[in-house]
């Protein structure tokens, strides 16, 4: 999925459109309506509180499905430097 | 005087200062005299302290008290924070990672190192530092007066400069841990925080409305209170006029939020790109409690709060809408420790702003300009230094004007530092665009983004210039001419300085490339966009 670096370093995964979705959340007249209600709440509020979901969902795809691209290791990094919250698993 | 809510409100506080000088030995390096360790806190941040300070460094004083307030007077307007914070992630997820590796491999510290090692300018190094550091104090600013507002809340809510003491003993106190521990002191009290946050709001949102008879009876009442305002501009849906501007608002806040040197600060102090993308996907769960923060500006109506009256200026100060609300609605104990969650809520960011402002001048005006032989130690002490200068003068801005003009004030900041976007973001991905396209982009952006400003009146017309971000476009001028007279639909002043910036900085970069000038020297090679923590460094117990 993930291309080798060109020339001028950019690498691409066609996954990355995904983070193109949630911008759907800023076409106003989609949205902006009384009707349906939810939970008293008038679709205004509860459709853009729903548009969290997508958000979380596109950028935790994108981050399983990029998380096998090469990386070039850090300069002076030493092994065994202390990390601040190790029971975070990887 | 609220005295169950002080007592509270002291002892909480008093448990933050406690950890934040304690924060200095936390998980210490060599020694703290190295701007790596103080201000990026040795830059190994794992996964949930980089949520927890990024996080502080999003829901501040502004989400917290302005927004809701911002709702409680306009109405829909103010829902924006919402689609802003779920745009935000997405949008930033890529260029975050470019500017963490190509940092790591070049050990830059802020955004305006990077600028300098791309292009090798340090002019353009300089704008953005400068204009970094612009734009974060009416930041730090609108902090102190969400502190303020809380203070005042408390019963602590004396005339003139006596007024303002509370504030000062407060932030004498946080300069003086952040002075000690650097990063490392925001980052632990960020836990404190957000704990004490997510379980106000929490309580909040379930229990208010339930008190109130629900949440149809909140939109019912808003609805009322809009409806029988004069003003055709507020109200529960968006308008004609101002669907363009929450759309743009939205837009500009998100471009802009990771541009503030404080929020890259953030980034930069984490251990690995890993880091970043986890939090990329696990940030935007604070937006839900966002919106649902930005609707308690409905609960108070609902409940009919009225804001305070601000002893110090003589007029009610919207920014007490929240504070009041949780003094009138909950027992005092739980009022005091939401008024804990508020306070300590912007002292967080205000620590980190103070930090990221004290990076940019150590690193590209002191060291770039006064004492080029700096050594880390120069630098490290240069920087404590320079974040007691940086809080001293956000308390300056307190003193002299009035809290409902910082907000103000804030917007404009925005407007400022999206100016550097092509300069940083941009840069990040190509080099195409030339040195004297983007000084030419931000000297456009700037002046005529300010002229936008300086027009704008506000709301209530009692102040001729600054009054609002929101642009009619009948009123966009290009040098006298209208393109749009007549229309009253509205924009945000950022985005429109930012394309005529980008249209600009295209413009001149073609000449420019045409003319073969000089484009400086770049120091940085693609490889280093890609730089990772080296995976065996991890878990020292799994090998």
């Amino acid at each position: 999925m993930t291309h080798a670096p060109g020339r001028s370093g950019i690498r691409w995964s066609n996954w990355n459109l995904l983070l193109l979705i949630p911008l759907v959340l800023l076409v106003t007249p989609i949205f902006n309506r009384t009707d349906p209600r939810l939970f008293g709440m008038p679709f205004f509020y509860w459709f853009q509180f729903a548009g969290v979901v997508p958000g979380v969902l596109v950028t935790s795809i994108v981050y399983l499905k990029t998380r096998g691209a090469p990386t070039t290791p850090a300069p002076g990094d030493e092994p065994g430097v202390d990390t601040l919250d190790e029971g975070v698993a990887r | 005087m609220k005295w169950t809510e002080l007592v509270v409100f002291v002892v909480l506080f008093g448990v933050v200062t406690v950890l934040g000088f304690v924060a200095a030995r936390w998980q210490r390096g060599e020694s703290l005299d190295h701007l790596d360790e103080w201000g990026l806190g040795g830059r190994k941040f794992g996964s949930w302290i980089t949520w927890f300070l990024i996080g502080g460094d999003l829901y501040t004083a502004y989400t917290f008290v302005a927004v809701p307030a911002l709702m409680f007077s306009s109405g829909a307007v103010g829902f924006y924070a919402l689609p802003y914070t779920v745009v935000l992630y997405p949008l930033a997820f890529m260029p975050l990672l470019r500017i963490w590796s190509v940092s790591r491999a070049k050990g830059y510290v802020t955004p305006a190192d990077f600028v300098r090692g791309r292009y090798g300018s340090s002019v353009l190094a300089l704008l953005v530092a400068i204009t970094g550091i612009v734009a974060t104090m009416p930041y730090i600013a609108l902090q102190l007066v969400g502190l303020e507002a809380v203070l005042r809340t408390l019963g602590l809510n004396g005339s003139g400069v006596v007024g303002h003491l509370p504030l000062l003993v407060a932030f004498v106190i946080l300069a003086v841990y952040t002075y000690q521990s650097g990063l490392r002191a925001p980052a632990l009290i960020a836990f404190v925080k957000d704990i004490l946050v997510y379980l106000v709001i929490i309580v909040a949102v379930v229990y208010l409305p339930s008190k109130l008879g629900g949440w149809s009876a909140v939109f019912h009442a808003a609805d009322a209170k809009f409806t029988a305002t004069a003003s055709p501009a507020d109200g529960v849906l968006l308008n004609g006029n101002n669907q363009l501007q929450y759309a743009t608002l939205a837009l500009g806040s998100a471009l802009a939020l990771f541009l503030y040197p404080h929020s890259i600060t953030g980034v930069l102090a984490s251990r690995g790109r890993t880091v970043i993308k986890r939090n990329m996907s696990a940030l935007p769960a604070y937006s839900l409690l966002l919106g649902l923060l930005a609707l308690l500006g409905f609960v108070a109506i609902a409940a009919g709060t009225k804001p305070l009256i601000n002893n110090a200026t003589g007029n009610p100060d919207t920014n007490t809408i929240i504070p009041n609300l949780f003094a009138g609605q909950f027992p005092s104990w739980f009022a005091g420790i939401a008024f804990a969650a508020i306070g300590i809520g912007a002292l967080v960011p205000a620590a980190i702003m103070s930090i990221a402002a004290a990076n940019l001048w150590t690193r590209n005006i002191y060291k770039e300009y006064f004492r080029r032989n700096a050594t880390p130690k120069d630098e490290a002490r240069q920087a404590k230094l320079a974040s007691l200068v940086v809080k001293f003068g956000a308390v300056a801005f307190v003193l002299f004007i009035d809290p409902q003009f910082s907000i103000d004030l804030q917007l404009i900041g925005g407007v400022l530092i999206l100016q550097t976007l092509p300069a940083v973001v941009i840069a990040l991905y190509t080099r195409w665009l030339h040195i004297w396209g983007l000084v030419a982009g931000w000297v456009v952006g700037m002046g005529w983004g300010l002229t936008m400003l300086y027009g704008i009146k506000s709301a209530d017309g009692k102040r001729a210039h600054f009054g609002a971000s929101a642009l009619k476009l009948g009123d966009l001028s290009v040098f006298g001419w209208h393109p749009l007279a007549g229309s009253t639909v509205q924009i945000y002043v950022g985005i429109v300085a930012l394309g005529a910036n980008l249209v600009i900085a295209v413009a001149v970069s073609s000449i420019a490339r045409g003319l073969r000038a000089f484009n400086g020297l770049d120091e940085t090679n693609p490889a280093d966009y890609h730089v990772d923590e080296t995976p065996a460094a991890t878990p020292v117990a799994a090998r």
